[in-house]
Protein backbone atom coordinates (compact mmCIF):
# COMPACT_ATOMS: atom_id res chain seq x y z
CA UNK A 1 0.00 0.00 0.00
CA UNK A 2 1.65 3.54 -1.13
CA UNK A 3 2.45 6.18 1.46
CA UNK A 4 2.12 9.77 1.63
CA UNK A 5 4.80 12.54 1.67
CA UNK A 6 3.88 12.73 5.92
CA UNK A 7 4.34 9.15 6.05
CA UNK A 8 7.24 9.00 4.22
CA UNK A 9 9.07 11.85 6.07
CA UNK A 10 7.95 10.06 9.36
CA UNK A 11 9.78 6.91 8.30
CA UNK A 12 12.90 8.49 7.09
CA UNK A 13 13.30 10.05 10.35
CA UNK A 14 12.32 6.89 12.81
CA UNK A 15 14.39 4.38 10.69
CA UNK A 16 11.31 1.93 10.66
CA UNK A 17 8.15 1.91 8.72
CA UNK A 18 5.19 3.50 10.01
CA UNK A 19 1.67 4.38 9.01
CA UNK A 20 -0.72 6.88 9.59
CA UNK A 21 -2.41 7.04 12.94
CA UNK A 22 1.28 5.64 14.64
CA UNK A 23 2.60 7.25 17.80
CA UNK A 24 6.33 7.92 16.73
CA UNK A 25 9.40 9.72 17.94
CA UNK A 26 11.14 11.12 15.68
CA UNK A 27 14.66 13.26 14.77
CA UNK A 28 13.86 16.47 14.16
CA UNK A 29 16.46 18.37 10.87
CA UNK A 30 15.39 21.90 12.28
CA UNK A 31 13.96 23.50 15.74
CA UNK A 32 13.08 27.10 14.97
CA UNK A 33 11.78 29.52 18.05
CA UNK A 34 11.25 33.37 17.54
CA UNK A 35 11.35 35.70 20.52
CA UNK A 36 7.20 35.57 21.60
CA UNK A 37 7.71 32.30 22.11
CA UNK A 38 11.46 31.31 23.05
CA UNK A 39 11.99 33.13 25.99
CA UNK A 40 9.46 30.77 27.89
CA UNK A 41 11.38 27.66 26.32
CA UNK A 42 14.36 28.88 27.50
CA UNK A 43 12.85 28.84 31.35
CA UNK A 44 11.55 25.52 30.26
CA UNK A 45 14.84 24.36 29.26
CA UNK A 46 16.49 25.31 32.47
CA UNK A 47 13.65 24.09 34.66
CA UNK A 48 13.86 20.84 32.84
CA UNK A 49 17.71 20.99 33.83
CA UNK A 50 19.22 21.06 30.13
CA UNK A 51 22.68 21.22 30.24
CA UNK A 52 23.55 21.39 26.83
CA UNK A 53 21.83 21.09 23.45
CA UNK A 54 22.14 18.01 20.86
CA UNK A 55 23.13 20.14 18.01
CA UNK A 56 23.86 24.18 17.67
CA UNK A 57 23.92 23.95 14.11
CA UNK A 58 20.06 22.54 14.15
CA UNK A 59 18.85 25.24 16.58
CA UNK A 60 17.73 28.92 15.15
CA UNK A 61 16.57 31.69 17.16
CA UNK A 62 14.88 34.43 15.14
CA UNK A 63 14.13 38.04 16.41
CA UNK A 64 10.51 38.87 14.66
CA UNK A 65 7.92 39.16 16.49
CA UNK A 66 8.58 42.42 18.25
CA UNK A 67 11.74 44.12 16.58
CA UNK A 68 12.74 46.31 17.32
CA UNK A 69 11.99 46.10 20.73
CA UNK A 70 8.73 48.37 21.71
CA UNK A 71 9.32 47.48 25.50
CA UNK A 72 11.74 46.98 28.40
CA UNK A 73 10.55 43.98 29.35
CA UNK A 74 10.87 42.77 25.62
CA UNK A 75 14.20 44.41 25.56
CA UNK A 76 14.78 42.43 28.57
CA UNK A 77 13.54 38.71 26.81
CA UNK A 78 15.71 39.47 23.56
CA UNK A 79 18.88 39.75 25.76
CA UNK A 80 17.37 36.12 27.00
CA UNK A 81 17.19 34.93 23.64
CA UNK A 82 20.90 36.17 22.51
CA UNK A 83 22.90 34.96 26.16
CA UNK A 84 21.30 31.28 25.45
CA UNK A 85 22.45 31.65 21.63
CA UNK A 86 25.90 32.73 22.96
CA UNK A 87 25.87 30.33 25.59
CA UNK A 88 25.00 27.22 23.63
CA UNK A 89 26.57 28.22 20.30
CA UNK A 90 23.56 28.45 18.22
CA UNK A 91 22.47 31.11 15.38
CA UNK A 92 20.65 34.19 16.31
CA UNK A 93 18.91 36.34 13.62
CA UNK A 94 18.42 39.70 14.40
CA UNK A 95 16.29 42.64 14.77
CA UNK A 96 15.70 43.49 11.00
CA UNK A 97 16.82 40.31 9.28
CA UNK A 98 13.22 39.71 8.52
CA UNK A 99 10.34 37.27 9.96
CA UNK A 100 11.14 34.06 11.13
CA UNK A 101 9.62 31.59 8.31
CA UNK A 102 10.85 33.56 5.33
CA UNK A 103 14.44 33.44 7.22
CA UNK A 104 13.80 29.70 7.42
CA UNK A 105 13.70 29.05 3.77
CA UNK A 106 15.46 31.70 2.00
CA UNK A 107 18.62 31.02 4.24
CA UNK A 108 18.68 27.36 3.22
CA UNK A 109 18.41 26.51 6.44
CA UNK A 110 15.27 23.76 5.40
CA UNK A 111 15.77 21.51 2.67
CA UNK A 112 12.98 19.14 1.34
CA UNK A 113 12.30 16.07 2.89
CA UNK A 114 13.39 17.40 6.66
CA UNK A 115 11.26 17.21 9.33
CA UNK A 116 10.88 20.69 11.12
CA UNK A 117 9.24 21.86 14.20
CA UNK A 118 8.83 25.68 15.22
CA UNK A 119 7.42 27.36 18.34
CA UNK A 120 5.45 29.50 16.11
CA UNK A 121 1.75 28.35 14.57
CA UNK A 122 3.14 28.98 11.23
CA UNK A 123 6.11 26.83 10.63
CA UNK A 124 3.89 24.72 7.61
CA UNK A 125 5.35 27.07 5.50
CA UNK A 126 8.19 25.34 4.95
CA UNK A 127 5.76 22.54 3.47
CA UNK A 128 6.39 24.11 0.30
CA UNK A 129 9.49 22.95 -0.31
CA UNK A 130 8.76 19.53 0.75
CA UNK A 131 10.05 19.50 4.20
CA UNK A 132 7.17 18.25 7.13
CA UNK A 133 7.18 21.30 9.48
CA UNK A 134 4.88 21.88 11.99
CA UNK A 135 4.54 24.42 15.13
CA UNK A 136 5.22 23.31 18.72
CA UNK A 137 4.91 24.74 21.93
CA UNK A 138 7.60 26.02 23.82
CA UNK A 139 7.71 23.14 26.10
CA UNK A 140 8.23 21.12 23.03
CA UNK A 141 11.02 23.22 21.65
CA UNK A 142 12.50 22.92 24.94
CA UNK A 143 12.48 19.25 24.94
CA UNK A 144 13.66 18.95 21.36
CA UNK A 145 16.42 21.40 21.94
CA UNK A 146 17.68 18.88 24.47
CA UNK A 147 17.12 15.81 22.72
CA UNK A 148 17.04 15.98 19.40
CA UNK A 149 13.76 14.13 19.00
CA UNK A 150 9.61 14.81 19.44
CA UNK A 151 6.90 12.37 19.54
CA UNK A 152 4.38 12.75 16.30
CA UNK A 153 1.17 10.91 15.83
CA UNK A 154 1.82 10.48 11.77
CA UNK A 155 -1.25 12.37 10.70
CA UNK A 156 -3.83 10.94 7.90
CA UNK A 157 -3.09 13.21 4.29
CA UNK A 158 -6.43 15.32 2.54
CA UNK A 159 -5.43 15.73 -0.59
CA UNK A 160 -6.03 18.73 -2.60
CA UNK A 161 -5.97 19.22 -6.48
CA UNK A 162 -6.51 22.83 -7.56
CA UNK A 163 -7.14 22.36 -11.33
CA UNK A 164 -7.56 25.39 -13.76
CA UNK A 165 -5.57 28.46 -14.67
CA UNK A 166 -5.81 31.30 -12.36
CA UNK A 167 -7.64 34.65 -13.71
CA UNK A 168 -5.64 38.10 -13.50
CA UNK A 169 -5.72 39.52 -10.29
CA UNK A 170 -6.49 36.41 -8.83
CA UNK A 171 -3.19 35.31 -6.61
CA UNK A 172 -2.28 32.15 -4.39
CA UNK A 173 -3.75 34.30 -1.56
CA UNK A 174 -7.23 33.87 -3.18
CA UNK A 175 -6.86 30.01 -3.83
CA UNK A 176 -6.22 29.42 -0.19
CA UNK A 177 -8.58 31.83 1.24
CA UNK A 178 -11.11 30.21 -0.64
CA UNK A 179 -9.84 26.64 0.61
CA UNK A 180 -10.50 28.14 3.91
CA UNK A 181 -14.13 28.95 3.30
CA UNK A 182 -14.84 25.40 1.56
CA UNK A 183 -12.87 23.14 4.30
CA UNK A 184 -13.55 26.08 6.84
CA UNK A 185 -11.02 26.53 10.31
CA UNK A 186 -10.90 23.03 11.66
CA UNK A 187 -11.72 20.89 8.53
CA UNK A 188 -8.03 19.45 8.42
CA UNK A 189 -7.75 19.19 12.30
CA UNK A 190 -4.79 16.49 13.26
CA UNK A 191 -4.17 15.87 9.43
CA UNK A 192 -1.69 16.92 7.14
CA UNK A 193 -2.94 18.37 3.33
CA UNK A 194 -0.88 17.44 0.79
CA UNK A 195 -1.56 20.84 -2.46
CA UNK A 196 -1.26 19.64 -6.09
CA UNK A 197 -2.61 20.13 -9.58
CA UNK A 198 -2.06 22.55 -12.59
CA UNK A 199 -2.38 25.44 -10.71
CA UNK A 200 0.48 24.78 -7.86
CA UNK A 201 2.57 23.56 -10.85
CA UNK A 202 3.07 27.10 -12.02
CA UNK A 203 3.20 29.09 -8.95
CA UNK A 204 6.27 30.19 -7.93
CA UNK A 205 8.02 28.65 -4.72
CA UNK A 206 7.42 32.19 -3.29
CA UNK A 207 3.61 31.91 -3.98
CA UNK A 208 3.30 28.32 -2.88
CA UNK A 209 4.59 29.47 0.21
CA UNK A 210 1.87 31.22 0.63
CA UNK A 211 -0.44 28.61 0.57
CA UNK A 212 1.41 26.25 2.90
CA UNK A 213 2.02 29.48 5.38
CA UNK A 214 -2.31 29.21 5.84
CA UNK A 215 -2.76 25.41 6.26
CA UNK A 216 -2.85 25.79 9.97
CA UNK A 217 -5.65 27.83 9.25
CA UNK A 218 -7.24 25.25 8.08
CA UNK A 219 -6.82 23.56 10.88
CA UNK A 220 -3.79 21.11 9.51
CA UNK A 221 -0.59 19.92 10.95
CA UNK A 222 1.40 20.40 7.59
CA UNK A 223 0.78 21.96 4.26
CA UNK A 224 2.93 20.02 1.82
CA UNK A 225 3.73 20.37 -1.58
CA UNK A 226 5.93 17.83 -3.36
CA UNK A 227 8.49 19.33 -5.02
CA UNK A 228 9.72 19.51 -8.65
CA UNK A 229 12.20 21.77 -11.25
CA UNK A 230 11.40 24.62 -9.63
CA UNK A 231 11.82 23.87 -5.71
CA UNK A 232 14.92 22.11 -6.44
CA UNK A 233 16.01 24.21 -8.54
CA UNK A 234 15.21 27.55 -5.69
CA UNK A 235 16.29 25.54 -2.85
CA UNK A 236 19.84 24.47 -4.26
CA UNK A 237 20.34 28.21 -4.91
CA UNK A 238 20.40 28.79 -0.71
CA UNK A 239 21.75 25.87 0.59
CA UNK A 240 24.90 24.16 1.13
CA UNK A 241 22.95 21.13 2.73
CA UNK A 242 22.47 17.74 0.40
CA UNK A 243 19.12 16.40 0.17
CA UNK A 244 17.21 13.75 -1.05
CA UNK A 245 13.24 15.08 -2.17
CA UNK A 246 10.73 12.72 -0.67
CA UNK A 247 7.43 12.48 -3.06
CA UNK A 248 4.54 10.49 -2.33
CA UNK A 249 3.78 6.97 -3.93
CA UNK A 250 1.84 6.81 -6.83
CA UNK A 251 -0.51 4.56 -4.72
CA UNK A 252 -0.64 6.59 -1.54
CA UNK A 253 -3.64 6.55 0.21
CA UNK A 254 -5.56 9.34 1.49
CA UNK A 255 -7.75 10.17 3.94
CA UNK A 256 -9.98 11.67 1.10
CA UNK A 257 -9.27 13.44 -2.37
CA UNK A 258 -10.89 16.66 -2.66
CA UNK A 259 -10.82 18.61 -6.30
CA UNK A 260 -11.00 22.55 -7.09
CA UNK A 261 -11.32 24.63 -10.35
CA UNK A 262 -10.02 28.16 -9.51
CA UNK A 263 -10.58 29.13 -13.67
CA UNK A 264 -12.84 31.28 -12.91
CA UNK A 265 -11.85 32.74 -9.15
CA UNK A 266 -12.47 35.79 -7.70
CA UNK A 267 -9.93 37.96 -5.19
CA UNK A 268 -11.32 36.82 -2.01
CA UNK A 269 -11.42 39.06 1.00
CA UNK A 270 -12.04 37.16 4.53
CA UNK A 271 -13.81 38.68 6.77
CA UNK A 272 -14.18 39.61 10.81
CA UNK A 273 -13.20 37.78 12.86
CA UNK A 274 -12.78 34.38 11.17
CA UNK A 275 -10.22 33.65 8.05
CA UNK A 276 -12.98 30.75 6.76
CA UNK A 277 -15.45 33.65 6.53
CA UNK A 278 -14.87 34.23 3.07
CA UNK A 279 -16.51 36.22 0.20
CA UNK A 280 -15.78 36.91 -3.33
CA UNK A 281 -14.88 40.79 -3.76
CA UNK A 282 -17.32 41.08 -5.83
CA UNK A 283 -20.32 40.75 -3.09
CA UNK A 284 -18.41 41.96 -0.10
CA UNK A 285 -20.53 45.80 -0.45
CA UNK A 286 -18.70 48.87 0.42
CA UNK A 287 -16.28 48.36 3.37
CA UNK A 288 -14.15 52.00 4.39
CA UNK A 289 -11.16 51.33 5.80
CA UNK A 290 -8.58 52.92 7.70
CA UNK A 291 -5.50 51.06 7.53
CA UNK A 292 -3.67 48.23 4.96
CA UNK A 293 -0.67 46.50 6.03
CA UNK A 294 1.45 44.64 3.11
CA UNK A 295 3.67 41.68 4.20
CA UNK A 296 4.03 38.65 6.79
CA UNK A 297 5.12 35.67 6.45
CA UNK A 298 2.42 35.39 4.30
CA UNK A 299 2.75 38.22 1.66
CA UNK A 300 5.77 40.35 2.48
CA UNK A 301 7.75 38.60 -0.36
CA UNK A 302 9.04 40.22 -3.66
CA UNK A 303 6.65 38.95 -5.71
CA UNK A 304 3.98 40.62 -3.09
CA UNK A 305 5.85 44.21 -2.77
CA UNK A 306 5.81 43.93 -6.77
CA UNK A 307 2.07 43.85 -7.68
CA UNK A 308 1.55 46.25 -4.74
CA UNK A 309 3.82 48.95 -6.10
CA UNK A 310 2.92 48.20 -9.42
CA UNK A 311 -0.92 49.24 -8.35
CA UNK A 312 0.65 52.03 -6.16
CA UNK A 313 2.92 53.64 -9.70
CA UNK A 314 2.32 57.20 -9.81
CA UNK A 315 -0.82 57.16 -7.78
CA UNK A 316 -1.85 58.42 -4.28
CA UNK A 317 -3.06 56.43 -0.84
CA UNK A 318 -6.29 57.68 0.28
CA UNK A 319 -5.62 60.63 2.83
CA UNK A 320 -7.23 58.75 5.27
CA UNK A 321 -5.57 55.06 5.17
CA UNK A 322 -2.49 54.05 6.74
CA UNK A 323 -0.61 51.46 4.55
CA UNK A 324 2.22 49.78 6.44
CA UNK A 325 4.52 48.23 4.40
CA UNK A 326 6.74 45.54 5.91
CA UNK A 327 9.44 43.08 3.97
CA UNK A 328 9.95 39.98 5.06
CA UNK A 329 13.23 40.12 5.21
CA UNK A 330 16.09 42.30 4.89
CA UNK A 331 17.15 40.98 1.47
CA UNK A 332 13.79 41.17 0.15
CA UNK A 333 13.60 45.05 1.70
CA UNK A 334 16.42 45.40 -0.30
CA UNK A 335 15.19 43.99 -3.90
CA UNK A 336 12.51 46.53 -3.27
CA UNK A 337 14.77 49.47 -2.80
CA UNK A 338 17.18 48.78 -5.71
CA UNK A 339 13.89 47.97 -8.27
CA UNK A 340 12.67 51.01 -7.35
CA UNK A 341 9.29 49.12 -5.77
CA UNK A 342 10.31 50.97 -1.90
CA UNK A 343 10.16 54.53 -3.85
CA UNK A 344 7.43 54.04 -5.68
CA UNK A 345 5.36 52.87 -2.57
CA UNK A 346 7.00 55.46 -0.11
CA UNK A 347 5.54 58.47 -3.04
CA UNK A 348 2.62 57.01 -3.04
CA UNK A 349 2.17 57.37 1.09
CA UNK A 350 2.92 54.35 2.45
CA UNK A 351 4.68 53.80 5.41
CA UNK A 352 8.08 51.60 5.74
CA UNK A 353 8.87 49.81 8.67
CA UNK A 354 10.98 47.14 9.74
CA UNK A 355 11.49 43.15 8.37
CA UNK A 356 9.55 41.53 10.38
CA UNK A 357 6.25 40.36 11.49
CA UNK A 358 5.37 44.17 11.54
CA UNK A 359 1.76 44.91 13.15
CA UNK A 360 0.36 41.61 12.42
CA UNK A 361 0.21 40.15 16.14
CA UNK A 362 -0.71 43.24 17.96
CA UNK A 363 2.11 44.47 19.55
CA UNK A 364 3.52 47.36 17.48
CA UNK A 365 3.97 49.38 14.33
CA UNK A 366 0.71 49.97 13.46
CA UNK A 367 -2.13 49.02 16.31
CA UNK A 368 -5.85 50.08 15.16
CA UNK A 369 -7.84 52.18 16.74
CA UNK A 370 -11.87 51.22 17.81
CA UNK A 371 -14.07 50.41 14.99
CA UNK A 372 -11.33 50.79 12.19
CA UNK A 373 -11.44 48.59 9.38
CA UNK A 374 -8.05 46.89 8.48
CA UNK A 375 -7.36 44.99 5.55
CA UNK A 376 -4.24 42.95 5.80
CA UNK A 377 -2.60 40.49 3.88
CA UNK A 378 -1.62 38.47 6.70
CA UNK A 379 -3.17 35.02 7.92
CA UNK A 380 -4.87 35.88 10.57
CA UNK A 381 -8.35 38.16 11.58
CA UNK A 382 -9.09 36.96 14.64
CA UNK A 383 -10.77 39.26 17.65
CA UNK A 384 -7.81 41.49 18.74
CA UNK A 385 -5.05 40.15 16.76
CA UNK A 386 -3.58 43.26 15.84
CA UNK A 387 -3.77 44.45 19.25
CA UNK A 388 -7.64 45.96 19.63
CA UNK A 389 -10.55 43.84 20.11
CA UNK A 390 -12.46 47.04 18.38
CA UNK A 391 -11.09 46.70 14.99
CA UNK A 392 -12.12 44.84 12.36
CA UNK A 393 -9.52 43.17 10.21
CA UNK A 394 -10.17 41.76 6.66
CA UNK A 395 -7.33 39.58 4.82
CA UNK A 396 -6.84 39.41 1.32
CA UNK A 397 -4.05 39.55 -1.80
CA UNK A 398 -1.37 42.08 -1.96
CA UNK A 399 -3.06 43.61 -5.15
CA UNK A 400 -6.35 44.06 -3.43
CA UNK A 401 -4.62 45.65 -0.50
CA UNK A 402 -2.61 48.09 -2.81
CA UNK A 403 -5.69 48.73 -4.66
CA UNK A 404 -7.81 49.29 -1.20
CA UNK A 405 -5.39 51.87 -0.18
CA UNK A 406 -5.41 53.86 -2.95
CA UNK A 407 -9.48 54.01 -3.24
CA UNK A 408 -9.84 54.39 1.02
CA UNK A 409 -12.50 51.10 0.63
CA UNK A 410 -11.83 47.40 0.06
CA UNK A 411 -11.31 47.54 -4.00
CA UNK A 412 -11.41 44.84 -6.51
CA UNK A 413 -7.91 45.29 -7.86
CA UNK A 414 -8.28 43.80 -11.15
CA UNK A 415 -9.00 47.13 -12.76
CA UNK A 416 -5.78 48.32 -12.13
CA UNK A 417 -3.97 45.51 -13.68
CA UNK A 418 -5.23 45.58 -16.84
CA UNK B 1 -7.48 11.47 38.29
CA UNK B 2 -10.88 12.60 39.04
CA UNK B 3 -11.92 16.25 38.29
CA UNK B 4 -15.23 18.31 39.27
CA UNK B 5 -16.11 21.59 38.75
CA UNK B 6 -18.50 23.72 37.13
CA UNK B 7 -19.04 25.03 34.01
CA UNK B 8 -18.17 27.82 32.02
CA UNK B 9 -19.14 27.76 28.67
CA UNK B 10 -17.98 29.24 25.29
CA UNK B 11 -18.63 28.30 21.44
CA UNK B 12 -16.70 27.41 18.42
CA UNK B 13 -13.40 28.81 17.38
CA UNK B 14 -12.31 30.03 20.59
CA UNK B 15 -8.76 31.03 19.28
CA UNK B 16 -5.53 31.90 21.18
CA UNK B 17 -5.61 35.75 20.60
CA UNK B 18 -8.65 35.69 22.60
CA UNK B 19 -7.47 33.54 25.41
CA UNK B 20 -4.42 35.86 25.94
CA UNK B 21 -3.95 38.29 23.47
CA UNK B 22 0.02 38.82 22.52
CA UNK B 23 0.56 42.28 23.86
CA UNK B 24 0.62 40.15 27.49
CA UNK B 25 3.36 37.78 26.21
CA UNK B 26 5.69 39.57 28.22
CA UNK B 27 4.57 37.08 31.46
CA UNK B 28 5.36 33.73 31.55
CA UNK B 29 3.77 33.18 34.96
CA UNK B 30 0.35 31.67 34.92
CA UNK B 31 -1.06 33.76 37.51
CA UNK B 32 0.09 37.02 35.88
CA UNK B 33 -1.05 35.63 32.34
CA UNK B 34 -4.48 34.57 34.12
CA UNK B 35 -5.16 38.23 34.88
CA UNK B 36 -5.75 38.98 31.02
CA UNK B 37 -7.21 35.35 30.21
CA UNK B 38 -10.23 35.75 27.74
CA UNK B 39 -10.84 39.46 28.47
CA UNK B 40 -10.85 40.08 24.29
CA UNK B 41 -14.29 37.53 24.59
CA UNK B 42 -15.42 37.74 27.99
CA UNK B 43 -14.89 40.70 30.08
CA UNK B 44 -16.91 38.53 33.18
CA UNK B 45 -14.62 35.66 32.82
CA UNK B 46 -12.39 37.15 35.62
CA UNK B 47 -15.29 36.68 37.69
CA UNK B 48 -16.61 33.87 36.56
CA UNK B 49 -13.19 31.53 37.66
CA UNK B 50 -12.39 30.09 40.76
CA UNK B 51 -10.50 27.50 41.49
CA UNK B 52 -13.81 24.85 40.85
CA UNK B 53 -14.13 25.79 37.21
CA UNK B 54 -14.40 23.77 34.27
CA UNK B 55 -14.30 25.01 30.67
CA UNK B 56 -16.51 23.65 28.23
CA UNK B 57 -16.90 25.08 24.48
CA UNK B 58 -17.34 23.62 20.75
CA UNK B 59 -15.10 22.67 18.00
CA UNK B 60 -11.59 24.28 17.43
CA UNK B 61 -10.51 25.40 20.78
CA UNK B 62 -7.52 27.06 20.82
CA UNK B 63 -6.80 27.70 17.25
CA UNK B 64 -4.31 30.40 15.84
CA UNK B 65 -0.95 30.68 17.43
CA UNK B 66 1.22 28.35 18.61
CA UNK B 67 1.49 30.02 22.20
CA UNK B 68 1.84 27.83 25.18
CA UNK B 69 0.50 31.11 27.38
CA UNK B 70 -2.62 30.09 26.18
CA UNK B 71 -3.31 27.04 28.17
CA UNK B 72 -0.44 28.55 31.10
CA UNK B 73 -3.28 31.52 30.78
CA UNK B 74 -6.41 29.07 31.47
CA UNK B 75 -4.41 26.85 34.29
CA UNK B 76 -3.11 29.89 35.91
CA UNK B 77 -6.78 31.16 36.28
CA UNK B 78 -7.76 27.89 38.51
CA UNK B 79 -9.63 26.20 35.42
CA UNK B 80 -9.74 22.86 36.26
CA UNK B 81 -10.14 21.23 32.76
CA UNK B 82 -11.47 21.54 29.48
CA UNK B 83 -13.51 19.99 27.67
CA UNK B 84 -14.48 20.48 23.75
CA UNK B 85 -16.20 18.99 20.90
CA UNK B 86 -12.12 19.50 19.25
CA UNK B 87 -9.11 21.23 20.12
CA UNK B 88 -6.82 22.78 17.60
CA UNK B 89 -3.53 20.70 17.44
CA UNK B 90 -1.00 22.84 19.03
CA UNK B 91 -3.14 24.00 22.10
CA UNK B 92 -3.86 20.10 22.22
CA UNK B 93 -0.46 19.17 22.49
CA UNK B 94 0.55 22.89 24.57
CA UNK B 95 -2.25 21.80 27.10
CA UNK B 96 -1.08 18.21 27.79
CA UNK B 97 2.40 19.33 28.10
CA UNK B 98 1.88 22.47 30.71
CA UNK B 99 -0.61 19.65 32.89
CA UNK B 100 -3.86 20.58 31.91
CA UNK B 101 -6.03 18.23 31.66
CA UNK B 102 -8.39 18.14 28.37
CA UNK B 103 -11.00 15.95 26.83
CA UNK B 104 -12.20 15.84 23.83
CA UNK B 105 -16.65 15.35 23.74
CA UNK B 106 -18.72 15.45 20.69
CA UNK B 107 -21.37 18.03 21.19
CA UNK B 108 -19.62 19.06 24.33
CA UNK B 109 -21.15 22.67 23.99
CA UNK B 110 -25.13 21.35 23.81
CA UNK B 111 -24.34 18.27 26.02
CA UNK B 112 -22.87 20.12 29.23
CA UNK B 113 -24.26 24.04 30.21
CA UNK B 114 -23.40 26.83 32.12
CA UNK B 115 -23.64 26.08 35.60
CA UNK B 116 -23.40 22.53 35.12
CA UNK B 117 -21.44 20.50 38.24
CA UNK B 118 -19.41 17.81 36.17
CA UNK B 119 -17.44 15.25 36.96
CA UNK B 120 -14.41 13.89 34.91
CA UNK B 121 -12.51 10.94 34.72
CA UNK B 122 -9.49 11.49 32.76
CA UNK B 123 -8.20 7.72 32.79
CA UNK B 124 -11.66 6.37 31.66
CA UNK B 125 -12.71 9.15 29.79
CA UNK B 126 -16.00 9.19 31.43
CA UNK B 127 -18.03 12.57 31.84
CA UNK B 128 -20.78 12.81 34.58
CA UNK B 129 -22.84 15.77 34.14
CA UNK B 130 -24.02 15.44 38.07
CA UNK B 131 -26.35 18.27 37.34
CA UNK B 132 -28.71 16.54 34.08
CA UNK B 133 -27.58 13.55 35.89
CA UNK B 134 -25.98 12.64 32.21
CA UNK B 135 -23.17 9.86 31.45
CA UNK B 136 -20.69 10.82 28.85
CA UNK B 137 -17.75 8.52 26.89
CA UNK B 138 -15.22 10.42 25.84
CA UNK B 139 -12.13 9.05 24.11
CA UNK B 140 -9.70 8.83 27.04
CA UNK B 141 -5.67 9.76 26.12
CA UNK B 142 -3.34 7.32 24.65
CA UNK B 143 -1.11 5.80 27.61
CA UNK B 144 1.93 7.44 26.24
CA UNK B 145 -0.02 10.85 26.59
CA UNK B 146 -1.69 9.95 30.17
CA UNK B 147 2.07 9.62 31.26
CA UNK B 148 2.99 12.75 30.36
CA UNK B 149 -0.65 14.13 32.02
CA UNK B 150 0.07 11.74 35.35
CA UNK B 151 3.87 13.67 35.70
CA UNK B 152 2.11 17.06 35.15
CA UNK B 153 3.43 17.88 32.14
CA UNK B 154 6.39 17.26 29.38
CA UNK B 155 8.44 19.58 31.49
CA UNK B 156 8.50 16.91 34.67
CA UNK B 157 8.63 14.11 32.19
CA UNK B 158 12.43 14.80 30.89
CA UNK B 159 13.26 16.11 34.14
CA UNK B 160 13.19 12.82 35.62
CA UNK B 161 15.10 11.14 32.61
CA UNK B 162 17.56 13.70 32.76
CA UNK B 163 17.93 12.56 36.23
CA UNK B 164 18.25 9.34 35.70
Amino acid sequence: MGKTIAEKIFERKTGFPVKAGDLVIARIDMAMGQDGTTPLAIQSFEEMGGKKVFDPSRIIFIIDHNAPSQLEAISQLHDNMRKFAENYGLTIYEVGCGVCHEIMVAKGLVVPGDLVIGADSHTCTYGAIGAFSTGVGSTELAAAMISGQLWFKVPETILIRINGTLPPGVYSKDVILYLASQIGADGATYQAIEFTGPIIDRLSVEERLTISNMAVELGAKAGIIAPDEKTLTWVKQRTIKSFEPIYPDPDAVYLKELTYDCSTLTPQVALPHRVDTVTSIDSLGEVVIQEAYLGTCTNGRSVDIEVAAKILQDKKVHPKVRLIVAPASKEILLEAIEKGWIETIVKAGGVLVTPGCGPCVGTHQGVPGDGWNVVSTANRNFKGRMGNNKAFIYLASPATVAASALEGKITDPRKYLR
Amino acid sequence: MIIQGKVIQYGDNVDTDVIIPARYLTATDPLELAKHCMEDIDPDFQKKRNNHSIIVAGKNFGCGSSREHAPLAIKGSGIKAIIASSFARIFYRNAINVGLPILELEEADTRLSSGDEVEINIQKGTITNLTQNKVYQAQPFPPFIQEIMARGGLMNLVKERISS
